[in-house]
């Protein structure tokens, strides 16, 4: 839920990163920070597990500048991917603006995106949102691996809006901005519409 | 469609920071802080030093989200308050509708008077807060020159 403050002059936005275990949301979010003047950003918190796999969800703010007078402040989150987390991820949604949702695209990796992108519309559904009404980008992530389904069968499997879709490589920065500024655009876009 | 956006008027800002300056230092806390449920932070009170507000609102809010699903697993609606008690510092969190009362205090207060003046606080916190809620549900983001003057350059320019 877009909170907009009078008296400090600002606007949070709550922009959630969705998609399968090992995707790459995690690494989305590490490019943005690193990336990022100190000034324009807080910390990266992370609940993960010892071996480094997202437990409960990663969370950035992000503060892009001023539109208007209004400071523009975006929190970042991602959920764990993992099939078993589905009640941390269901909560993480609560409040979302935007939705990000990062493809694996290597081909063994098809049917967890699907099943994960189907998830995100359960859990949507169940918070009382419906992706078609929500800003939402898709992400293919990992397209400089060897076995990577193509671009046209990726997209058709997993279009559901016709949404923007970034061909990406989170681990060198390839598209991680580009789908950010896409999602970012929308939600902005929403809220003008009021 | 997202949620209806939340919006906090200047004079509502206003008054829960006098609230929070009261309750600061009713429970003899060390600072007090007005967080939104899905963990924006919305206003606060009392001494920070240099303690990261942004995250600690974020984490607070993911707190009281895993124990309220706790809560239902057994049978329980929801957990109406959640406290941490360190060795030194200690925390108390009270749910205020869609709004978290989070208290920070130390060994110059005790559990129980936080417990009985947030309590206290929380009403008039709930109030401004009604309020601040009832006006967003009216507030015509269209009617608004801020919002409905912002252009694709206006948005584009924050990506330059």
């Amino acid at each position: 839920m877009t909170f907009i403050n009078y008296a400090s002059r600002e606007i949070n936005c709550k922009i959630v990163y969705y998609g399968p275990g090992l995707c790459g949301k995690t690494t989305n979010l590490q490019y943005i920070y690193d990336s990022t003047a100190p000034q324009a950003k807080g910390k990266l918190i992370s609940l993960a597990t010892e071996t480094d796999r997202t437990l409960f969800f990663d969370f950035m703010p992000l503060e892009l500048g001023t539109v208007r007078g209004f400071k523009t402040r975006f929190h970042l989150y991602t959920v764990p991917g993992q099939v078993y987390y589905d009640a941390s991820r269901k909560l993480i949604l609560k409040g979302v603006d935007g939705v990000v949702f990062v493809a694996d695209s290597q081909e063994e990796r098809m049917d967890a995106n699907i099943e994960s992108l189907y998830n995100l519309e359960e859990n949507l559904g169940s918070q009382g949102y419906d992706l078609n009404q929500l800003p939402y980008v898709l992400q293919l992530n990992k397209r400089d691996l060897p076995n990577v389904t193509p671009y046209e069968e990726l997209s058709h499997e997993l279009l559901k809006k016709g949404e923007p879709v970034f061909e990406a490589v989170a681990t060198n920065g390839t598209g991680v901005f580009d789908t950010l500024k896409a999602v970012a655009k929308q939600v902005l876009t929403e809220l003008r519409k009021g | 469609m997202a949620d209806t956006p939340f919006i906090l008027q200047e004079h509502q800002f206003q008054r829960l920071k006098t609230v929070l300056a009261r309750l600061c230092v009713e429970c003899a806390a060390r600072v007090v802080f007005l967080i939104d449920r899905d963990g924006q932070p919305i206003a606060f009170h009392g001494e920070i030093g240099d303690m990261d507000t942004t995250s600690f609102s974020s984490l607070a809010a993911g707190n009281v989200a895993a124990t309220s699903s706790m809560a239902k697993l057994i049978g329980e609606d929801a957990f109406p308050c959640v406290v941490h008690e360190g060795e030194h510092e200690s925390i108390y969190i009270s749910i205020i509708g869609r709004s978290l009362l989070v208290v920070v205090f130390d060994e110059r207060s005790t559990l129980s008077l936080v417990k009985i003046r947030s309590k206290r606080g929380s009403f008039e916190v709930a109030g401004i807060l009604d309020e601040a809620t009832t006006d967003s549900a009216n507030f015509r983001i269209n009617q608004n020159s801020f919002f409905s003057e912002i252009t694709d350059e206006d948005i584009d320019s924050l990506f330059s």
